[in-house]
């Protein structure tokens, strides 16, 4: 092969490139097929910038070569030392320099053609689109950081007059996007960039902690559609390929963690949904008035030891108290003496799309045993026992039985139907929607309370030792 | 066809096939879909080496590539990785 490419030679490796990338997002489709899927991305990275590298326009190798290994070892090392319950934060982080590079890759690719001559309007306004788009996902994923890592409260951020300020905000960088298309003004060109900064953020804060699965959904998309752009600028079809498919991915899991939850995604972005999780004194107040049955490990044991099936319903209270590890054990115990043992997932449960899967496949627990609750909802009234592990709304039966309810409409798991239900809860706080539980209430339910990772250790040590 | 136009029918096709491909992922794997596509959209080094390469960039325009290019490469490199550090994980029941 003759270097630097020919033009066509590139263009041919970009379309194998483009393609290694679908059947990579295909490879996806069944656990068994999903590795090879990720070589496949890996491959088609690896032609594209191979091919890039060798066409005629790149010229010079040493800051490439820097820079790429610099990032290559960041990028190794934390992939490699991330811990399973800190995927939502790593992503956010990786949504936050796509978004980053498309803004530099815009505003480098303004300075280069100033340089040459070959400005004009069409492309100073993809480059707007860039660099706004590029803007607004950096930023948005920097807020998404902090409240995930929680260097900031999770609890929406409101004030009068927000959605007013946002417009204001959002039209002021269109018009001076328009100004810099037509003029390339520099002044216009800096301020559309700091003002879309800006909107990243403001857009942010006001959603919720427990919005969370939706915020990393649509920045997903929004990297996505950023990469789409710069692949505009720079008449890289290839760019525009894989942005599409990135946005349409990001897009399509924000809009079925919506319907997870009976929300449109205006609701979402607009809404706010209280998340304060400093409860008010009224639920325990309920509570006691209600009467709620409190249940010892004991209990339990007794109930799953001798049942034919126990269903787990893990949430992201499972996840904080790391408690995926001792589930496992407890699930080999109970199937050494013919439990059938499932784990019901919500599409919401956990701080992003599947990030209980993730965590019950890091603790070895075998993905034909984990279901969606599409599935696994008609099982539950021929199940005896359910344990309920740090999740809360998802089971909640006010999302069907009371219409005054802010959950109403949400699909659940029809834990309630079980003949038991154990739930593993720290204190009466409600779940993160803020909403109290109905079937904390119901008279098949009992509460154990303590830290979820003890009390299923305590279950582990009791079929342990109740050997019969 | 002018240049942008053939631009946008590549991206209004390129979403029809995101769409299809896309709904057609296992919820058990939104995760790794995630980490994925991400890792893929570090496909933006390709437009960072465009600038950071180009024979006449300034040292402005290099800066700029220099540090696009840095950025991207951690996504590529550590969303790749991650992304197979997660699915090695997923395993099926073992048999007896």
């Amino acid at each position: 092969m003759e270097l630097p490419l020919s033009p066509t030679t590139q263009a041919l490796a970009y379309l194998v490139s483009a393609i290694l990338f679908i059947f990579a997002l295909k490879g996806l489709t069944h656990p068994a097929t999903a590795r090879r899927g990720n070589l496949f991305g890996m491959l088609g990275m690896a032609i594209a910038i191979g091919a890039t590298l060798a066409g005629a326009a790149v010229q010079g190798y040493w800051l490439i070569g820097f820079a790429g290994i610099i990032g290559a070892v960041i990028g190794i090392v934390v992939a490699l030392r991330i811990q399973m319950t800190a995927m939502p934060q790593l992503v956010a982080a990786l949504h936050s320099f796509v978004g980053m590079a498309a803004v530099l890759v815009a505003i480098g690719t303004f300075i280069n053609r100033a340089q040459a001559g070959t400005l004009n309007a069409v492309l100073m306004g993809e480059l707007s689109a860039g660099i706004v788009i590029g803007a607004i996902t950096f930023t948005g994923s920097v807020i998404a950081f902090a409240k995930l890592q929680g260097l900031m409260s999770g609890a929406p951020i409101k004030f009068l007059g927000q959605h007013a300020l946002n417009a204001l905000i959002a039209i002021t960088t269109i018009v001076l996007a328009v100004h810099f298309a037509s003029t390339g003004s520099w002044v216009s060109l800096v301020l559309m960039t700091l003002l879309a900064f800006a909107l990243g953020g403001t857009l942010i804060i006001p959603i919720g902690g427990a919005d969370m699965p939706v915020i990393i959904s649509m920045l997903n998309s929004y990297s996505g559609w950023a990469a789409a752009a710069t692949g505009f600028t720079l008449h890289n079809h290839l760019l525009i390929i894989v942005g599409a498919l990135v946005g349409f991915s990001g897009a399509i899991l924000s809009y079925i963690m919506c319907r997870a939850m009976n929300r449109s995604i205006i609701n979402v972005v607009f809404g706010g949904f209280g998340t304060d999780s400093s409860s008010s004194g009224s639920a325990g107040a309920v509570a006691a008035e209600k009467g709620v049955k409190s249940a010892s490990v004991e209990d339990a044991v007794y109930w799953m030891e001798d049942a034919n099936r126990v269903i787990v319903v893990p949430g992201y209270g499972m996840a904080v108290a790391q408690a995926q590890h001792a589930l496992k054990e407890m699930m080999e115990l109970l199937q050494a003496r013919d439990v059938d043992v499932t784990f019901a997932i919500h599409p919401v449960a956990g701080r992003m799309p599947g990030h209980m899967n993730v965590l019950l496949a890091e603790a070895d627990i075998p993905y034909d045993q984990v279901q969606e609750m599409d599935e696994i909802n008609p099982a539950f009234p021929s199940t005896d026992v359910v344990l309920v592990v740090g999740a809360n709304d998802v089971v909640n039966p006010a999302a069907k039985e009371d219409p005054t309810s802010p959950i109403y409409g949400m699909p659940i798991l029809d834990a309630g139907k079980a003949h038991q239900v154990y739930f593993l809860k720290r204190s009466m706080r409600p779940g993160y929607s803020g909403v109290d539980n109905l079937l904390f209430y119901k008279d098949n339910t009992s509460l154990i309370f303590g830290d979820a990772k003890d009390t299923i250790e305590g279950i582990v040590t009791s079929l342990k030792g109740g050997g019969h | 066809m002018p240049e942008s136009i053939l631009a946008l029918y590549v991206f209004v096709l390129a979403c029809f096939i995101g769409y299809y491909v896309v709904w057609g992922v296992t919820p058990s794997l939104h995760t790794p879909l995630v980490a994925l596509t991400n890792a893929i959209s570090g496909i933006v080094l390709v437009g960072a080496l465009l600038v950071t390469g180009l024979e006449e960039a300034g040292i402005a325009a290099s800066f700029f590539g220099f540090l696009a290019v840095l950025l991207a490469s951690i996504n590529v490199f550590g969303g790749f990785l991650v992304t197979h550090r997660m699915l090695s994980m997923f395993k099926k029941k073992k048999k007896g």
